[in-house]
């Protein structure tokens, strides 16, 4: 980041509340020189049309994800657990409410 | 099937995707064909997005009245939102927007040829929403379902919001073909001047597009350059007869065998000419780009050296 010339501005990802009631979802990315000029940037770029009541900026660098080549092994184990669904378990069509 | 043998299973794993209709995200393998392909084109779109608020741009200041002006403000504004998002997703795949930037300004990247043409009066600013935007829209729409998906999610929000475009051009236009017969001259003559352009801005006819079976097979890219005009084409002429103008092409002619709208040839000769740096405004929007950017440059360095300080106050304050 203290490169000097034109990488002077870091990546941030923006997240944006659409409405009361639901998770922040991610949109997209942009530059700015801190958090609060990335807010703005953020205001002015995701939210024109009222698409927002609530923002979030993370420095991109600060986000730790999975990798899609671990996927088998990071997501598989869950894959055989089919106890773990409702539809698992079968019980009698005349018990009700269950 | 030898040719699957002899794939990888990073390459197995994105075929299978492009195959199942599913989209490829940023940190999937991908072929770096694919990655060159899609870097070049979300580039050249988000270039194309940033100088075409140069011709519109021009009329902020000369906008008839407030209402048409604050319309013009959001709607330049709109299109640099586009860019933004544009190179968001370029960013995605490892480009770096400062370079981008430098790659368009030295002319190493391209942008859509169509916004080297001059806005010679205001009747200009709405054949722009109509038949430029118009085209954009028939062009943008099948690319909310490419393949790389923030590419895809961009447009869907570009998409969105050039309807606003369009609407605000034909509704200005009506405006003008109910006043004076000067201003009706204004509406056709601009018509006249814009409408082989923005033909062109679908590419070059297909059996001269060499990157475009590709784009397809990776599935960047839903529907030929051909089909697209002539999609536009036959959502258009109705348009036009509705405002009461005329479409400088005495070819057009719609034909019921086909059940679509014949039409003349654009000049092909023209579109090189134009794309290789030889239109009327080329030098000026690359000129107006490199000044904007040469002059803005202060403005960052002076951000990042704030950003910078605050941070070292806050750590010394922690300390």
């Amino acid at each position: 980041m203290s490169e000097p010339g034109r990488h002077e501005w870091p990546l941030f990802e923006v997240f944006v509340r659409a409405k009361r009631g639901l998770n922040h979802v991610h949109v997209g990315s942009l530059r700015a020189a801190d958090h609060d000029m990335a807010l703005h940037h953020a205001r002015d770029l995701y939210t024109r049309r009222n698409e927002g009541v609530s923002i979030w900026v993370v420095r991109s660098d600060d986000v730790v994800a999975s990798a899609p080549a671990e996927k088998e092994s990071f997501f598989e184990p869950s894959g055989d657990k089919i106890y773990r669904h409702p539809t698992h378990y079968t019980i009698p069509g005349s018990v009700p409410h269950i | 099937m030898t040719m699957e043998a002899e794939l990888s299973d990073d390459e197995r794993t994105f075929h299978r995707t492009i195959e199942r209709d599913q989209r490829v995200e940023p940190r999937d393998w991908m072929p770096e064909g694919y990655r060159k392909t899609m870097i070049r084109q979300i580039a050249q779109h988000a270039h194309s997005e940033i100088i075409g608020m140069q011709p519109e741009g021009e009329w902020i200041t000369r906008a008839p009245s407030l209402r048409r002006k604050a319309i013009l403000l959001a709607k330049v504004q709109d299109e640099a939102g586009h860019g933004l998002y544009l190179y968001s997703a370029a960013e995605t795949l490892g480009a770096d927007r400062a370079d981008l930037t430098r790659r368009l300004i030295e002319g190493r990247q391209k942008y859509s040829s169509i916004f080297n043409y001059p806005t010679l009066s205001f009747a200009d600013v709405g054949v722009i929403g109509w038949l430029v935007d118009g085209a954009a829209i028939c062009n943008q729409v099948p690319l909310c379902r490419s393949s790389y998906g923030p590419y895809g999610r961009a447009m869907i929000r570009i998409c969105k919001e050039e309807s606003f475009h369009q609407r605000q051009g034909y509704e200005l236009l009506m405006t003008m073909m109910g006043g004076t017969t000067q201003q009706r001259e204004m509406v056709q003559d601009a018509v006249t001047r814009w409408w082989w352009p923005s033909l062109m801005m679908f590419g070059p006819p297909d059996d001269r597009s060499p990157n475009s079976a590709q784009s397809m097979a990776w599935k960047i890219k839903r529907h030929s350059n051909d089909e697209l005009r002539q999609r536009f084409v036959d959502m258009t002429v109705p348009q036009a007869e509705a405002l009461g103008v005329t479409l400088p092409d005495p070819a057009l002619t719609w034909n019921a065998g086909r059940g679509h709208y014949d039409f003349g040839e654009p000049d092909w000769s023209e579109l090189t000419r134009v794309i290789s740096g030889d239109g009327p405004c080329n030098a000026l929007r690359i000129a107006r780009r490199r000044q904007a950017d040469e002059e803005g440059a202060w403005v960052r360095e002076a951000a990042a050296a704030h950003a910078a300080k605050r941070q070292h106050a806050h750590r010394e304050e922690a300390a």
